[in-house]
């Protein structure tokens, strides 16, 4: 590595799906890129890398964020649950059970977003009707056009595991 | 030979779900391969001109870097156009990437940095400088339709047939119509926009090797590209594609990301990635802009008796693609005086490329429009006027269908949608401040035949595995594939292997058109027909075989077992078969060739009937598309889970085009300026409300091995009409320009 790149490379800390990861990474890689590149956690997509699509989404100390718009370093000490923490194929979670069932989704580009963005929801607890949800999900883009799946997939959950 | 029933026809979850939803599926940019250089492309800036010097030397002192690549100092390359070619190339000369300074359209590639680090490559990139000498261009299309001329004929236009020359006499029948319709249509340029982002690893195996994970529709088809162009035997280059986040047809070509990436991995002898980003995944080919005329007369008895059919849509100044768009109407509706006519105008831009229901979805527009139109004009109701003009029989080519369930599709519909409460009047339908209307379509989309290859194999544990190079980039072809192998052997869809999306694997089609179901399945189950005789050929010489006198029709295959039909406690292990075989598999690679001759006498499609309840809000100019089904006729439906979810992808696909997708040119420079997915529209969750997909019987002997037609394209050329003329239902005003926007209808 060269020198000046050096200088440039900060220590940080992140939780990622309960184990501690220790990267020394320079300033300007976002989350999304550290997770991608730095830690071989692919699960998490690449839609646009500007806050466009919502393919990037991750739980970040609880909340929903987009990884692309997050510096890794900036989370330091942050617990980052990815979709690769939801659930396994062995023991998956109750959303990635329902999104198989309904079939709520095509290439499946967009679920691993589709998916952490309706746990965050879930778990904030603040939409409670049809069109609270679709609302509160509408960041996250499908472009083969699974939406109505998706919806009934989060609904189901929703009743059977959050009421 | 009878089978147990069936693998055919159920309604299983795609085989890649678990990965799907886990996090596991590995799509192009994602294999983590050793000591990896980053590529980021550099765009031009100019729409047209040369370049006429590239400055490189702050890139190259930004550490990390590793090479800029350009047409400068880019490895020597074919200059025959030939060695370009693709499976899906139009007639022209194919965009020669880094070939020479010459820019032909805005942000064409130019240079291609590579660095140790994807930002660096990426920071470094923006340091390029570029001086470029301009020259003058033109993208706009509606001024420039004085320069619209026919199409050159290729390839491209076997499969995508021109217009039929005109009948009777157009003129005449519509000047003697009890009721005319003229209007014109316009669509702008859109984009594919598939979520995952075009992408290439390249793995250097040394030696002229190349392992390639490419985001592709074909593997076959970037293997070749990548072949010819950079001189290397088939052999040594494999592409792989088991991943494919969404295409619609941005990958039914070589990309150029494929073909920068493999450059520099064959120059620096490294393994190299290179993804675009978002606004680069608006460089490589579009549904191209295209102006239409329709002018429809109907007699009073409400016969279609006159049908013209203009369009006129872009392609680039290098080749010319092109879609079919007028020839549907006279498919659906049998009027006998008809004036077809498709042209293209060349422009600055890059080619465009198929794009889900390309000219199909287009067309039908102004032809389902026109229809309405008429319907309204001579009070008939819009679903019994399509009734009356049925066509039993295609006068376009005066050719009987191999088969047509649309009549059904057309009743199933209305009755699940209750078309039947429709006030005829327009306006007379509100919801509180809103207007309601009732809208409906037809549609049809044509059943393609093409040559394809697959290998069956039987190992001696006893599995089953079958091969094809064919995609799946969320179609569901993998499980759908599956399930076809499966039925030919009496097993599960779990027990069967289908292996896919490699190079290796025996040649198939280019994923696309709707034909992948009907075209690979017809080649896998030929595979797996040849496979079974060779099976029981081997079972019949077993030492006391019960089946040494057997014919094949008194047998069956089941769990692994070869059966007598009439009697179940007598069967073959088929590993017992390997007791005489030196090998530990049995193997068959068979082509399947449709026949030409037999098909050439029917007219092939898939229809069907889109029924859509809109609300307008007229202070707002909103539209919310409240509910809609759409009947699907489309043959033998393998799996109907994921043919639902192919019809209701289409049906928002429908949404997005009436309501909201669409690439804005600035015409001044030549550039779109929307190429991002905040500005370029498309439905979100809270768009899309009650969608409901029926699947009408239909049985079909003449198409393919399975009779099956595909849903990929079908359920999206029906839902956008059927939108339009539910907000005339709603508002009165008829939409001829998708998509809608909020100024066309507020008060
Ligand atoms: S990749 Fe982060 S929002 Fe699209
Ligand atoms: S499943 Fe393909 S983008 Fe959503």
């Amino acid at each position: 590595m060269k020198q000046t790149e050096k200088k440039l490379q900060y220590q940080t800390t992140l939780i990622v799906n309960g184990k501690t990861e220790k990267l020394t990474l320079p300033a300007w890689v976002s989350l999304l890129d550290a997770l991608r590149h730095h830690l071989d956690l692919t699960g998490t997509k690449k839609g646009c890398d500007h806050g466009q699509c919502g393919a990037c989404t991750v739980i970040c100390d609880g909340k929903r964020i987009l990884s692309c718009l997050t510096l890794a370093v900036a989370k330091d000490g942050s617990e980052i649950k990815t979709i690769e923490g939801v659930g396994s194929k062995e023991n998956p979670h109750p959303l990635q059970r329902a999104f198989i069932e309904h079939d709520a989704f095509q290439c499946g580009y967009c679920t691993p977003g589709q998916i952490c963005s309706a746990l965050g929801m879930l778990e904030e607890g603040e939409a409670q009707t049809l069109e609270e949800i679709k609302d509160s999900l509408s960041g996250n883009l499908c472009r083969c056009g699974a939406n109505a799946n998706i919806i009934d997939a989060v609904t189901e959950v929703k009743a059977n595991h959050y009421e | 030979m009878k089978n147990k029933n069936g693998e055919i026809g159920k309604a299983k979850s795609r085989l890649t779900a678990l990965e799907k939803v886990t996090g596991s599926a590995k799509y192009a940019a994602e294999y983590n391969v050793p000591d990896l250089l980053y590529g980021y492309i550099v765009n031009s800036s100019v729409t047209k001109g040369k370049i006429t010097a590239l400055d490189e030397t702050a890139v190259r002192g930004i550490p990390g870097v590793v090479d800029v690549l350009s047409h400068n100092n880019r490895p020597s390359l074919p200059w025959f156009d030939v060695m370009y070619s693709d499976m899906d190339a139009p007639p022209g000369s194919p965009f020669k990437p880094f070939y020479d300074n010459e820019i032909k359209y805005d942000r064409q590639p130019i240079a291609l940095v590579v660095a140790d680090s994807f930002e660096t490559a990426r920071y470094a990139a923006a340091q390029l400088k570029v001086t470029y000498e301009t020259e003058d261009f033109d993208v706009d299309l509606r001024k420039n339709l004085d320069d619209a001329r026919d199409p050159s004929k290729g390839l491209a236009t076997l499969i995508k047939p021109l217009p039929p020359s005109p009948k009777g006499d157009f003129a005449k029948a519509y000047g003697e119509a009890a009721a005319t319709y003229d209007g014109d249509f316009r669509h702008g340029t859109e984009h594919h926009n598939p979520m995952e982002m075009h992408a290439t690893t390249t793995v250097y195996e040394g030696e002229g090797k190349l392992t390639i994970y490419d985001k592709t529709q074909g593997t076959n088809n970037s293997q070749i590209y990548v072949s010819n162009v950079f001189g290397l035997s088939y052999s040594d280059v494999r592409v792989l594609a088991p991943y494919v986040g969404g295409s619609f047809g941005s990958g039914l070509r070589p990309q150029y990301q494929l073909f920068v990436c493999v450059m520099a991995a064959l120059h620096l002898k490294r393994n190299v990635r290179v993804s675009l980003d978002r606004k680069q995944m608006y460089t490589f080919g579009h549904r191209p802009q295209t102006v239409m005329k329709a002018r429809f007369g109907a007699d009073a008895a409400g016969k279609v008796t006159a049908m013209h059919h203009k369009a006129v849509a872009e392609t680039s100044r290098f080749e010319d693609y092109n879609e079919v768009v007028v020839n549907w109407g006279n498919i659906l509706y049998p009027a006998q005086n008809t004036l077809l006519e498709y042209q293209l105008v060349p422009l600055d831009t890059y080619t465009p490329i198929d794009m889900r229901a390309p000219g199909g979805s287009t067309g039908m527009h102004a032809v389902e429009t026109a229809m309405d139109a008429l319907a309204y004009d001579l009070k008939i109701d819009p679903l019994e006027f399509r009734l009356r003009n049925y066509a039993e029989r295609d006068v376009s080519e005066d050719k009987p269908f191999s088969s047509k369930e649309l009549r059904e599709c057309y009743r199933q519909g209305a009755e699940k949608f209750g078309w039947a409460e429709r006030k005829p009047e327009p306006r007379s339908m509100k919801r509180g401040n809103r207007l309601v209307g009732y809208g409906m379509s037809s549609g049809i989309w044509d059943v393609i035949a093409l040559p394809a290859r697959a290998e069956a194999i039987f190992t001696k544990a006893g599995k089953f595995i079958v091969k094809s190079a064919v995609n799946d980039s969320g179609q569901g072809s993998y499980t759908v594939m599956t399930q076809i192998a499966a039925e030919q052997f009496g097993i599960s869809t779990e027990e069967m292997t289908f292996e896919y999306g490699d190079s290796e694997h025996p040649l198939s089609p280019i994923q696309g058109g709707s034909y992948t179901t009907g075209v690979v399945g017809s080649a896998v189950k030929a595979a797996c027909k040849v496979l079974k005789e060779e099976l029981f050929k081997k079972a019949k010489r077993l030492k006391n075989s019960p089946f040494a006198d057997s014919e094949e029709d008194a047998i069956y295959f089941r769990d692994g077992k070869i059966y007598a039909a009439d009697d179940d406690t007598v069967f073959v292990n088929l590993t017992d078969i390997f007791q005489n075989e030196k090998e530990d598999k049995i193997s068959v690679t068979k082509s399947n060739v449709p026949n030409p001759l037999k098909l050439k006498q029917y007219t092939r499609a898939a229809h069907s009937a889109a029924f859509v309840e809109v609300e307008v809000d007229e202070q707002l100019g909103t539209v919310n598309v409240t509910r809609a089904v759409t009947a699907v006729a489309a043959g033998n439906i393998i799996n109907p889970k994921t043919a639902r979810s192919q019809i209701l992808g289409g049906m928002v696909w429908g949404i997005s085009k009436a309501l909201r997708e669409e690439t804005l040119t600035d015409f001044k420079t030549g550039r779109y300026v929307n190429p991002n997915l905040a500005e370029y529209h498309l439905p979100v969750h809270a768009d899309i409300h009650d969608l409901d997909v029926i699947f009408v019987e239909e049985k079909d002997e003449i198409i393919n091995e399975l009779g099956a037609k595909g849903v990929g394209e079908i359920g999206l050329v029906s839902m956008a009409p059927a939108i339009a003329n539910a907000i005339f239902h709603a508002t009165g005003r008829r939409m001829t320009e998708f998509p809608i926007h909020f100024e066309d209808l507020v008060l």
